[in-house]
């Protein structure tokens, strides 16, 4: 017989947005708050992330990963929120019945509310639909981070990343440090997908050669990798068969995504947003489900902890609330130049922020929120890049008091190379 | 005498995400920016060209642990030039635990009076 708890909040994973949420959630006044974390410890991919870069929004402060996971693992530990590790959610259900397994057992929770914060995945090689044999050494980017930098295991010697993201590009550095060769990164775009800041600390301080408009179109070796194909794309993405030659190696790297975790709420029946693959949510992180929630990584890719926070602090205050929702007043959708938006639903005129990521870099960029023709937010930004997302705060729209569609648009000259 | 200068490579300044592409060039003792937008990015350039240092982060081994490496970095800026040097000068290095966050590891790192410290707790296994 599993053991029942009764719950104000159920918070699903303990990385920074389950953390922050769950913070928010007692803040906001719930007096029963459970953290449910699977791994041993809280702070969920910071915990790998060993290089500085986080915190600086919300700190003014560059801290490494595993330092900002230890500022709010402080903070909890005297919130009087109950923190479960080694504790695995396998199943939620509609009405807040959360299931959990550990070492003692199973639990089952009623919760009035449900945050999920699992966070996300890699894409790997199936996804990709790379031909080959399949030897070992092609791994993805961020399993290669957690090897490096928790279990002190190395890849290989000679390695070539697939894919210009940042984690590819801070594993490659992380790497060369290790005294391991990265040959060189492939990117199948024609512009850098990373940060630039990456892209020279990472790349360029390492003489790390990086092939625009190129991709790995074979793998070849017996037992293990010894070497890749790499070939020329044409305009859509298509490989040129006549430029393809062959690199040398013992590992592929691959850094080409990241997917929301999703299991939990897909057999919920949770309806998920095609473009960030998590669910719909509005500015408080509700899902289309009452008193289900998600925020941080589950409901779309975050490259920045520090906004992760933010919103996750906002929805454990949102999900602590026995206030009834209010209906939807406009819904937010991509437009030209943009990728994907985050929330998608907008309740409450002027709370909380928006975010989008640019679908190609741009300069000169000029973002705009259009109602059909009418205009209700504009602004000019001298780059933007896929590898930051947008925030605007959403008292800056000048909301119209009718509802209905929202278009986030982003127009601009297109940068090649860095 | 005659005029002495250099110009270097493009360096890309990473002060913001602009990233604007410049060249440093050094007449005698003076330094010009070219291709900087700000004055910022033009500090910022004008230290890269001359003594380039980054914040380095790896780990070291921990003995009686939680965990097996402890992750630490560099508690200011270090010579980009001796970055590897510096990574392999620690692959020997062994701690004990415990480790608190911000304890210092190693003092005057390479002689460059940087100090290597923890950067997460660890506990005795
Ligand atoms: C490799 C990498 C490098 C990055 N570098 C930077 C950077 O330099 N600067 C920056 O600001 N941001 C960076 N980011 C982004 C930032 O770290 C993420 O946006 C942030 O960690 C997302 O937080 P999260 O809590 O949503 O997800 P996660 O950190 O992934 O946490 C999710 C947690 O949920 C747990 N979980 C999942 N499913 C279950 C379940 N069923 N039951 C129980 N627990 C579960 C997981 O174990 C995990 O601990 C980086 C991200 C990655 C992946
Ligand atoms: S020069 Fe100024 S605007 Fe250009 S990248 Fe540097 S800080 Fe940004």
């Amino acid at each position: 017989m599993p053991r029942k708890l009764r719950a104000d909040v159920v918070v699903i994973g303990g990385g920074p947005a389950g953390m922050a949420a769950a913070l928010g959630a007692k803040e906001g006044g719930a007096k029963d708050v459970f953290l449910l974390e699977r791994g041993n410890e809280l702070g969920g991919i910071l915990n790998q992330c060993i290089h500085p870069g986080f915190g600086v929004q919300l700190f003014r402060e560059e801290l490494t990963g595993p330092e900002y996971a230890g500022v709010f693992t402080e903070r909890l530990s005297s919130s009087g929120v109950e923190v479960m590790t080694s504790t695995l959610v396998c199943e939620v259900k509609k009405d807040g019945r959360v299931k959990a397994v550990n070492r003692s057992g199973v639990w089952e929770f009623v919760a009035r509310s449900v945050v999920m914060a699992m966070g996300c995945r890699e894409r790997t090689r199936d996804m990709l639909r790379i031909p080959g044999t399949r030897p070992a050494g092609v791994l993805t980017a961020g399993l290669v981070q957690y090897l490096v930098n928790v279990e002190g295991l190395l890849p290989g010697r000679e390695v070539v990343i697939l894919g210009s993201g940042d984690i590819g590009l801070i594993v490659a550095r992380r790497l060369e440090l290790e005294g391991v060769h990265v040959k060189a990164v492939v990117e199948i775009r024609d512009s850098l997908s990373g940060l630039v800041r990456n892209y020279v600390q990472c790349l360029l301080d390492f003489d790390i050669p990086i092939f625009f408009s190129h991709t790995v179109t074979g793998i070849q070796g017996e037992g293990r990798v010894e070497a890749v194909e790499i070939s020329r794309v044409d305009e859509d993405w298509r490989p040129v068969s006549a430029t393809a030659y062959w690199m040398e190696c013992d590992a592929l790297l691959l850094s080409v995504g990241l997917i929301p975790e999703n299991e939990l709420s897909r057999r919920m029946g949770i309806p998920l947003y095609p473009e960030s693959g998590g669910p719909y949510i509005d500015e408080n992180g509700a899902t289309e489900l009452p008193n289900i929630y998600a925020c941080g990584n589950v409901s779309s890719v975050f490259d920045l902890v520090d906004y992760v926070s933010m919103v996750s602090e906002r929805t454990g205050r949102a999900a602590a609330s026995t206030a009834a929702r209010r209906p939807v007043a406009f819904t937010l959708e991509r437009g030209e130049g943009v990728g994907m938006v985050v929330p998608q639903r907008i309740r409450e005129r002027g709370e909380g922020d928006i975010f989008f990521r640019p679908a190609r870099s741009v300069r000169d960029g000029s973002v705009q929120f259009r109602m059909g023709e009418k205009i209700i937010f504009e602004n000019t930004m001298p780059v933007c890049r896929p590898s930051e997302m947008v925030r605007i705060p959403s008292k800056k729209v000048s909301w119209p008091g009718e509802t209905g569609k929202v278009r986030v648009e982003i127009h601009g000259e297109p940068i090649r190379g860095i | 005498m005659e005029n002495q200068f250099e110009e270097s490579d493009d360096i890309i300044c990473t002060a913001c995400p602009m990233g604007c592409h410049t060249v440093v060039r050094r007449e005698n003792s003076s330094y010009h920016v070219r291709g900087a937008q700000c004055p910022r990015g033009e500090r910022y350039v004008k230290v890269e060209a001359t003594d380039p240092r980054r914040v380095v982060a790896t780990t070291v081994k921990v003995r009686n642990g939680s965990i097996r490496r402890l992750p630490v970095k560099t508690s200011l800026p270090f010579p980009r030039d001796r970055m590897r040097e510096l990574v392999h000068s620690l692959s020997a290095l062994e701690v004990s635990a415990p480790v608190r966050r911000g304890e210092t590891i190693k003092r005057n790192l390479l002689g460059e009076k940087v100090d290597l410290v923890a950067t997460r707790d660890v506990s005795v296994q």
